[in-house]
């Protein structure tokens, strides 16, 4: 294939690699067969399965108690450099919070631009063409890069499906990590985990959102009881995770997490472009609100005209009762 | 204590946005307003250098047209004054483009007010959300990063933040000069006084160019750029469904749907 070799950046979660950069993994399998996996943390240790989702090698960076975005990029830009025409011809990374330090101290290292919020990638004529939904996913905007450099694509998680069965474990190889002088004074001193007890949110096959139409910070409760009914988890907008009812960590949305459960309840949602984009895959949509016009309705499967307060709890009885 | 913040200028976000058939790049036009994300980022600012003992808030911005009024909302909630680069050919340009162009802003204000400490952008603006550009910024400055913060303390050389991850939050430690990026909630934007935003008017504002920063326009715009968009298309729509109202008995109706998906 024209493409060349294709790179993914796979973070680490809970132990192993997270899940989002197995998925990446699985967008470069439909275009290239030759992938390296770019991992630190505990995603090093992980060769196996990321050899299983489809890379041919697994170049690893310890970090060490640094936060990764400097050592990381620092690492792959010498390694791009010294490979030359044998390098990589693209990198994805995820559109975390880590991917986007790597991605912008990539871009500024390898004098290559950038494509963020990428939701879809594919070849033509032997170049690489990214999607992008803007407008709350009402318009798909395809571009590509016009400059032989690296082509860096940041790709929003649920983009691609992980899939494994493509392999053994990879070659593991350790990328030196060249002096990152000043930029690379950050150490991490403490990490602080909260409790979350059920599925995952972006992995959980149902996923309750509360919103502003709960009223107060207490009602969040009736939420999370319906989620731990549903075996879902509790999700949440931004506006209450700007309102300091819930963590950040809860936010769906443009700036939060993208989810695609098989069943997504907007309760108290108006349903704004910006939350919309972080769930409208979910295979079904049920939303409660009491305005008849929230642009919710608008997406959803089954829609609910009512007061929160008053359809919940029943819910949550009805459900408590089978 | 010197801290630059970065104020993106916006077309008013409740408007609905639109992309130019010709260049096929999002319609900038109408009245402009301060990114909202952005002024969490001055909050904090202001914030620090009052905690600082005092010191100077520095306000910067990159707009095509001249537009000044965004700014102007930064500087009524008190910021001390301003950096615009202004100039036709940085239309159409993109994260590094823009970083670039911050950067010799960012070194510029640092001639002026005396060196900078501590750079403060938002994690993602409202209309272009890459979210790159902030930590484009800090490379190109050669400075460390800190993003998706929520808490920030500076003591002297040195900057102690509480960072925002998956699980919860980090406690990180960054030697000064640094960059953060604040998202929204970590503080509460004030509101400016009437008087605030006349004493505003009188407060500097430097428009300057590409020229004046010593950048080329090769560097930005289109050309700096180096990406094209190939296609527009539609979407494809996702159709709404039933909508019943709830007469008492609406919690039902979820239960059997739940049901006829095999959910309980
Ligand atoms: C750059 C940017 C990024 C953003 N990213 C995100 C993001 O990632 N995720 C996100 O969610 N938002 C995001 N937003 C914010 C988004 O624009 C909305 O402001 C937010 O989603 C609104 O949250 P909400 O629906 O809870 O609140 P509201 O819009 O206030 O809606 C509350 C709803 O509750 C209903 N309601 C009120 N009382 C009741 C009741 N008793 N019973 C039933 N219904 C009731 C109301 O009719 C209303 O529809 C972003 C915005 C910007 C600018
Ligand atoms: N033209 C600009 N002028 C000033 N600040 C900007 C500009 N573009 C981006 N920024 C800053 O960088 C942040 C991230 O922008 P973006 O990469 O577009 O998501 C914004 O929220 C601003 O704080």
């Amino acid at each position: 294939m024209a493409v060349g070799t294709i790179w993914a950046v796979v973070e680490p979660s809970s132990g192993g690699a997270a899940t989002n950069g197995l998925e990446l993994l699985r967008g470069a399998r439909e275009l290239t067969s030759t992938i390296g996996a770019v991992t630190f943390g505990d995603a090093s240790g992980a060769a196996e399965t990321l050899g299983d989702h489809g890379a041919s090698t697994v170049l690893t960076v310890d970090t060490g108690n640094a936060m990764a975005g400097v050592p990381v990029a620092a690492a792959i830009a010498a390694a791009v450099e010294a490979r030359g025409a044998d390098g990589p011809t693209a990198i994805l990374l995820p559109q975390t919070y880590e991917g986007r330090d790597i991605a912008g101290r990539l871009s500024v290292a390898l004098d290559a631009p950038v494509l963020a919020n990428v939701v879809g990638l594919e070849e033509r004529d032997g170049r690489l063409v990214a999607e992008h939904a803007v407008f709350g996913g009402s318009t798909i905007v395809k571009a590509a890069f016009t400059t032989d450099r690296v082509q860096l694509f940041v790709v929003r998680p649920k983009t691609f499906v992980a899939e494994g069965g493509a392999g053994g474990a990879g070659a593991v190889e350790a990328l030196p990590i060249p002096d990152t002088g000043r930029p690379g004074a950050t150490t991490v001193v403490a990490r602080h985990a909260e409790e979350r007890i059920g599925p995952k949110l972006d992995e959980a096959p149902v996923v309750v959102s509360g919103g502003r139409g709960l009223g107060d910070k207490e009602r969040f409760a009736m939420i999370e009881e319906l989620a731990r009914l549903l075996k879902g988890a509790p999700g949440a907008s931004r506006a209450i995770v700007d309102a300091g009812w819930v963590p950040y960590s809860y936010q769906v949305g443009q700036t939060g997490k993208t989810v695609k459960p098989n069943v997504y309840l907007a309760v108290g949602i108006s349903g704004a472009t910006q939350h919309m984009v972080g769930m409208k895959g979910a295979k079904k949509i049920i939303a409660i609100n009491k305005d008849r016009e929230a642009p919710i309705f608008g997406i959803a499967d089954l829609g609910v005209v009512g007061d929160v307060n008053k359809v919940v709890p029943k819910l949550i009885d009805a459900l408590k009762s089978r | 204590m010197h801290v630059a913040v970065c104020v993106k200028q916006i077309p008013d976000p409740a408007a609905p946005g639109r992309l130019d058939p010709e260049t096929k790049t999002l319609v900038r036009e109408g009245k402009f307003v301060m990114d909202d994300s952005d002024s969490y980022g001055v909050e904090m600012a202001l914030q620090l250098v009052q905690a600082a003992g005092g010191g100077a808030v520095t306000a910067i911005s990159m707009a095509p047209n001249n537009e000044i009024k965004g700014v102007k909302d930064a500087l009524a909630m008190g910021a001390d004054s301003a950096i615009v680069v202004s100039d036709p050919a940085l239309k159409g340009s993109d994260a590094l483009s823009t970083a670039r162009v911050l950067a010799a802003a960012v070194t510029r204000a640092g001639d002026g007010a005396g060196p900078v400490d501590l750079v403060v952008t938002a994690t993602e603006s409202t209309d272009g959300y890459t979210g790159t550009t902030p930590v484009q910024l800090a490379a190109l400055l050669d400075l460390p990063a800190v993003t998706f913060v929520k808490k920030v303390v500076c003591d002297g050389s040195k900057v102690t933040v509480e960072r925002q991850t998956d699980e919860g939050y980090d406690e990180v430690e960054s030697t000064l000069p640094a960059l953060v990026t604040v998202t929204a909630g970590v503080v509460e934007p004030r509101y400016p006084s009437f008087k605030a935003i006349m004493a505003a008017k009188n407060k500097p504002c430097h428009v300057v160019g590409l020229a004046d920063l010593g950048l080329d326009a090769s560097q930005v715009g289109f050309a700096g750029a180096r990406q094209e968009i190939t296609e527009v298309l539609a979407a494809e729509e996702r159709k709404g469904g039933d909508i019943v109202e709830d007469d008492g008995d609406a919690h039902l109706r979820i239960v059997s749907y739940l049901e006829s998906l095999k959910v309980i």
